[in-house]
């Protein structure tokens, strides 16, 4: 059966900047990026709808489904412009996200000021009633008292309200009833943690609830308004949100739990990433995502991107782990640095170059601009050291004003080191390259790999620029540069599937291991998973069961892929022993010996999605036809540390199985793409560049 | 060195503190004590083959990163070059030779490259139970505290000494947390060891001494401008804890030289009877960091910038010698930096906060069914923090752990561990010093077991009788409180019995004021009012 859906389908990300639409209309893709328009931000969609529909000589009433994706809730949250909240809690906890981790995420610095809690105290509301850790009721919930707490917020111009009790993961009883009792008498949507986020750790669940409920109203008034100008401009499909954890969900699901919405731009170019991956049949795949600000690192691995249960937005100190607000819930996981084509280059103490966080970001931008910046910004060095080319930088918008590069890399690094302007760009770059490489090499620790194993998948503006040395840093022989990179987020969200992910923390000792119990828990999960992607597709549902998973005494859970059918009575000893295997990998050997040294599962999740149509196949060509070389420039060497001639191909200019020898610079509109000495480019049939390691096979 | 020699070396550094980064993660994601997966009660750090510190993960704690810093030299000195082989690893608790209790375990292992000794790599974490009478003050010596490890072989050529793990699983209450924890220390210096070889073949080096030449060049002259610009001089400094039973008065004199910090600690009290003594690696750990804190926080730890900092002192509960107690050496120990800043508050008037709660709130708790019935038992450790001084331009961190770098434990954790509940764990209103910058608020818990449960809990609480004072006119900070949830006062220190439905309840100590009151912005005291951080009668 052939839909609309399957024809034609629009992808649109609302990013900090830029505003990209892509269109997919039957496999030949229409982009464009417009100015994210921050009072009306579907103003922007529906403009760039009109540019790529007319591009696309079609009419608006023709496109199937729109795909959606959005740092709008991510912003509100750094930006603190969500509805005023009330927080309603267990009495004797109105401080746990205020009190945080009681830790000093930088250890030096006594000037240190934490992040304020996004709910101040005074908007806290506590009440009687607790669950003990076994889920058992250990005292009754005051429903009275709640009645009071519901005039006072009522009579207290809230907008939104959460509700976040000790132990409701274990048992969500009196959460439910105190949301019906505040209902009773309040007019604004009520969040409740064990539903947004029914994992262990107050700290985490109040605060991702809290996050919920704060951007809640403004979410879902948003999206309100999106679907009626979407339908007023003709466009009368359905419209689904991605969510972080790079599925698809519901508008109604979208606005009841906006949280989920949070980071789901770089949830689309990992997706986009690892559908180059399936079309290439690579399984152990890096994503390098670098844009103006930030690189994102990703590990795909089996096309799937990898997930994580928490992650930390709004890090307020230096990108520092500890300096955000933690959020628990499915995720894609990204490694992410302040490591973009806009970060600022400066010298330390002890007269160490170092790169970012500060960015210079579109205004004033890096020196080269000649907008009013004067400090250096990796796009500076990278213009020294003649990877870009200044009279074509994106698209020939921007004349780069290469002198200025040079003057403030001399005046902020190089008079301070007694470089040259040439070695001190070259320190900016290998600094910044070697900060990615440290950051993907403990990203891959973390998560038991081997980085070095991997094909990286590089895209977005300033990604090509530094990938090659990267490969090289982390001893990776092929590089794919696909083709659209630069709007990467939405042709990813024309690849996802509908899909959801259920977690439920019950805490099993395998010796104890119940398997009646353990089935109708996951029969639960599976029900729930399977009913938000219904909300959105007819076809065929795949399942993945998972179960996280350490010795007893650990407080670190690694993943173990589960089979996707009842467990038998002594289901528990295979577990044991896929449980051993997987720590193995992870951390060189399995603990053995011990007598009575317990394993047990911490959390179980059920994750569900649609079979999505298999991509069109491409093998990897190493191709052998040399291109003839009519432009060359002088181009930085970093493996003999001098200026080198160097080729440079239009990338318009290449064929399939054109191989261009290394060093060259492959240059687009939007980006250049720089092979290193080490490599080779060879253009592929779907459009994508592969740098290859010369000596190296495929 | 030319320029792209001087790129080079940037590189390699930056290299280096990514495999020590790589080695401590390791440790975080396989301990089994909830003092290290929890709450980062750790260190790792890589050496050079003289045994001088090159680079240190910055995840971990200052009294253990700044011994662990000295530890591999004394490892050097019990174990002589021709008996370290590949594969090896070596153990030790001594308070003496390692951070300063038998609880905490370092591991060191050679690294070889093509057979050349390169480097060591070093680790340090919080076990669970050393056996003896377990965390606590009551000792009378160390011979009571635990079961001492001195510096010998955990693994000789990749072979575990089944011998120490037999003794070892004889001594200890949690036998499989403890010996499984021995694994991941030994596992992360692994990990280490990897990376640093894979780096040197990558590179193509064959030893880390140029590496090492340009790290501790950049840092001592980085140091020395630093030193340069602070007044010389010498400073003192007193102030009074709690102690076991008797106040105990600490003191020090910082003095600036030019070219290094010395701070002598002569005219502190004896050592104590009792468990706080501090062996002076601990008190010299502390000591640094605090000055580290002051004069260069942005300078990596490593053997040049520790250089810089040295101790002096007569035996006193802050050099305590050998076999005294010391296994809550955190408690005194935890005090110095508040003493040493009073100093340097002199050298830098207007640069310094006011004291803080200092010493965690640590409580140990042994739970277990009351008389005749059924039920769990079971060992619970929570990490709690106080509030810290407030600083010359801001308020002071509530419940925020300083000097420590720990974290605490999320309470739903906890209350997994054992059958106890924890009723209330909150910010204690009113208990920051007033002043022109509010010192740090400290908390309120309120601990009780489940039903048919009753517990004994170890108290090791300071600043109940001698609260946290204020600077420039800035009020002192509320001291803290130990009783029962019918008043009955409870002591600060030592084991003590909870009886089945009875709660206890800790309010923990709040920071410092600084400044004058009267000089309090009226936003910020609205502010106070408004979100309850003062109690009704506006303190």
């Amino acid at each position: 059966m052939t839909t609309r859906t399957d024809d034609i389908r629009l992808g649109a990300d609302i990013g900090g900047t830029f505003t990209d639409i892509a269109l997919d209309v039957r496999g030949t893709i229409f982009s464009t990026k417009v100015l994210t328009t921050y009072s009306a931000p579907e103003q922007a969609i529906l403009d760039g709808i009109a540019i790529v529909v007319r591009d696309a000589k079609i009419s608006t009433a023709d496109i199937g489904i729109v795909i959606h994706g959005t740092t709008l809730a991510t912003n509100a949250l750094i930006e603190r412009r969500g509805a005023k909240t009330a927080l309603v809690t267990t009495e004797g906890f109105r401080d746990v996200i205020e009190m945080r981790t009681e830790n000093r995420f930088e250890q030096y610095d006594l000037n240190l000021k934490l992040p304020t809690p996004l709910i101040p105290r005074e908007h806290r509301f506590t009440v009687k009633g607790r669950i003990g850790a076994e889920g058992q009721e250990l005292q009754p919930l005051d429903e009275a008292a709640l009645e009071e707490i519901a005039d006072q917020i009522a009579a207290g111009g809230f907008g939104a309200v959460a509700i976040g009790f000790i132990h409701s993961y274990m048992n969500p009883a009196h959460e439910q009833r105190a949301r019906e009792i505040l209902a009773r008498k309040l007019d604004m949507p009520i969040s409740v943690s064990a539903e947004v986020s029914p994992q262990m750790r107050e700290f985490e669940r109040f605060n991702t609830v809290c996050a919920n409920a704060y951007v809640r109203p403004q979410m879902a008034s948003y999206l309100a308004r999106l679907q009626t100008r979407l339908k007023d401009m003709g466009a009368d499909c359905p419209v689904f949100m991605i969510h972080s954890g790079g599925g698809l969900i519901s508008v109604e699901t979208a606005s009841e739990f906006p949280v989920r919405l949070v980071e789901s731009g770089p949830a689309g170019g990992a997706i986009f990433a690892a559908d180059i991956a399936r079309r290439f049949d690579l399984d152990t795949v890096v994503s390098y995502d670098m844009g103006g600000t930030t690189a994102k690192i990703c590990l795909i691995e089996d096309y799937a991107p990898q997930t994580a249960r928490t992650f930390e937005v709004a890090r307020t100190y230096r990108f520092c782990k500890g300096s955000g607000m933690p959020i628990s819930i499915p995720v894609i996981e990204m490694i992410e640095i302040g490591a973009g084509g806009g970060s600022i280059a400066w010298v330390d103490a002890m007269g160490r170059i170092q790169t970012g966080p500060e960015s210079a970001g579109s205004e004033p931008g890096p020196a080269c601009y000649g907008r009013g910046g004067t400090r250096p910004a990796i796009t500076d060095a990278d213009l020294v050291l003649g990877k870009l080319d200044p009279d074509s930088f994106a698209g020939g918008a921007i004349k780069l004003d290469a002198a200025a590069s040079q003057g403030a890399i001399t005046s902020d690094v190089g008079a301070r080191l007694s470089l040259n302007p040439l070695s001190a760009a070259f320190g900016i770059s290998e600094v910044v390259d070697e900060n990615m490489a440290n950051a993907a090499r403990v990203h891959a620790v973390e998560n038991g790999k081997n980085i070095s194993d991997n094909v990286m998948i590089a895209f977005g503006g300033a990604a090509p620029l530094h990938a090659a040395r990267l490969c090289e840093k982390l001893g990776l022989d092929q590089c794919l540069v696909p083709q659209g990179a630069g709007v990467g987020s939405a042709i990813g969200f024309l690849k996802a599937p509908f899909g959801y992910e259920a977690l439920a923390s019950k805490l099993t000792r395998l010796s104890q291991f119940k398997a009646d119990e353990v089935n109708a828990l996951l029969d639960d999960l599976k029900a729930s998973a399977e009913s938000f992607v219904r909300a959105g597709t007819s076809g065929r549902i795949v399942r993945e069961i998972t179960a996280f998973m350490r010795y007893a005494g650990q407080g670190w859970e690694i993943p173990v892929a589960l089979p996707d059918k009842p467990f038998a009575e002594d289901a528990g000893i295979t577990l044991a022993d896929a449980f051993r295997k997987n720590y193995e990998r992870f951390f060189g050997r399995a603990i053995d010996g011990l007598d009575g040294l317990e394993i047990e599962v911490v959390t179980w999740s059920v994750k569900a999605s649609d079979e999505r149509p298999a991509s069109a196949k491409h093998k990897i060509t190493t191709g052998t036809r040399s291109v003839p070389v009519a432009v060359t420039r002088e181009v930085f060497d970093p493996a003999s540390g001098t200026m080198q001639t160097t080729a440079i191909v239009e990338r318009t200019s290449l064929s399939a199985g054109d191989r261009v020898k290394g060093p060259a610079v492959i240059v687009e509109r939007e980006t250049s793409t720089v092979v290193t000495t080490p490599f080779d480019a060879v253009m592929q049939s779907d459009g994508a560049i592969l740098m290859i390691r010369k000596e190296s096979a495929a | 060195m030319s320029d792209i020699g001087e790129i080079r070396m940037q590189v390699m550094w930056n290299r280096l503190i990514s495999v020590v980064e790589e080695q401590a993660l390791t440790l975080l994601r396989t301990a089994f004590s909830t003092s290290v997966r929890e709450s980062g009660d750790l260190s790792a750090g890589v050496f050079s083959p003289r045994g001088e510190m090159l680079a240190q993960a910055v995840t971990g704690t200052p009294g253990h990163v700044n011994t662990m810093a000295e530890a591999v030299l004394q490892f050097m000195n019990e174990i002589p070059r021709e008996e370290m082989y590949e594969g090896d690893t070596y153990v030790t608790n001594d308070p003496w030779q390692g951070t300063g209790h038998l609880h905490d375990i370092t591991m060191v292992s050679p690294s070889f490259l093509n057979g050349e000794l390169v480097a060591f790599f070093a680790c340090t974490a919080h076990v669970v139970d050393v056996g003896g009478r377990g965390f606590g003050a009551d000792g009378k010596s160390v011979y009571e505290e635990g079961i001492q490890i001195p510096i010998m072989k955990f693994a000789e050529k990749g072979v575990v000494n089944r011998d120490l793990v037999k003794i070892l699983r004889c001594n200890v209450r949690e036998p499989n947390q403890v010996v499984g924890d021995f694994y991941s220390l030994a596992a992360c210096n692994e990990v280490g060891h990897r990376r640093l070889v894979g780096m040197m073949r990558e590179i193509g080096l064959t030893s880390l001494d140029g590496l090492g030449a340009f790290i501790f060049s950049r840092t001592h002259n980085a140091m020395l401008e630093r030193i340069k610009a602070l007044p010389k001089g010498t400073w003192s400094n007193e102030l009074v804890t709690d102690g076991y039973d008797d106040p105990v008065k600490l003191a020090a004199a910082v003095s600036v030289h030019d070219d290094h910090l010395n701070v002598d600690f002569s005219g502190s009290a004896p050592m104590s009877r009792w468990g706080i003594n501090v062996p002076i690696i601990y008190t010299k750990a502390y000591a640094c960091y605090a000055l580290k804190c002051v004069v260069a926080p942005d300078i990596p730890n490593n053997a040049a910038s520790l250089a810089f900092f040295t101790v002096s002192s007569p035996t006193n509960i802050l050099n305590a010698a050998r076999p005294a107690p010391v296994s809550l050496r955190h408690v005194i120990g935890h005090m110095v930096p508040d003493l040493v800043l009073g100093a340097m508050a002199q050298a830098l008037p207007g640069k310094i906060q006011a004291e803080g709660a200092a010493a965690l709130w640590n409580i140990h708790i042994s739970a277990r069914p009351a008389a005749g019935g059924a039920g769990r038992r079971a060992e619970v450790l929570m990490f709690n923090s106080g509030g810290m001084g407030a600083r010359p331009e801001l308020d002071g961190l509530s419940a925020t752990a300083f000097p420590s770098g720990v974290h605490t434990m999320p309470i739903e954790a906890t209350e997994h561990t054992g059958p106890i509940v924890i009723w209330r764990k909150e910010l204690r209103p009113g208990s920051g010093g007033d002043g022109e910058f509010r010192g740090g608020l400290g908390q309120v818990l309120e601990i009780g077991a489940l039903d048919g449960h009753e517990f004994d809990f170890s108290a090791m609480f300071d600043r109940v009788k001698h609260p946290a004072k204020g600077r420039n006119g800035g009020k002192d900070g509320q001291a803290g409180v130990v009783k029962l949830d019918d008043g009955t006062l409870m002591r600060p220190k030592g084991w003590q019995h909870v009886p089945a439905g009875r709660r206890l309840i800790l309010e923990l100590p709040g920071g410092g004021g600084y400044g004058d009151p009267a000089k309090r912005s009226a936003e910020a005291r609205a502010q106070d009012r408004s979100r309850g951080y003062v109690t009704e009668d506006g303190k």
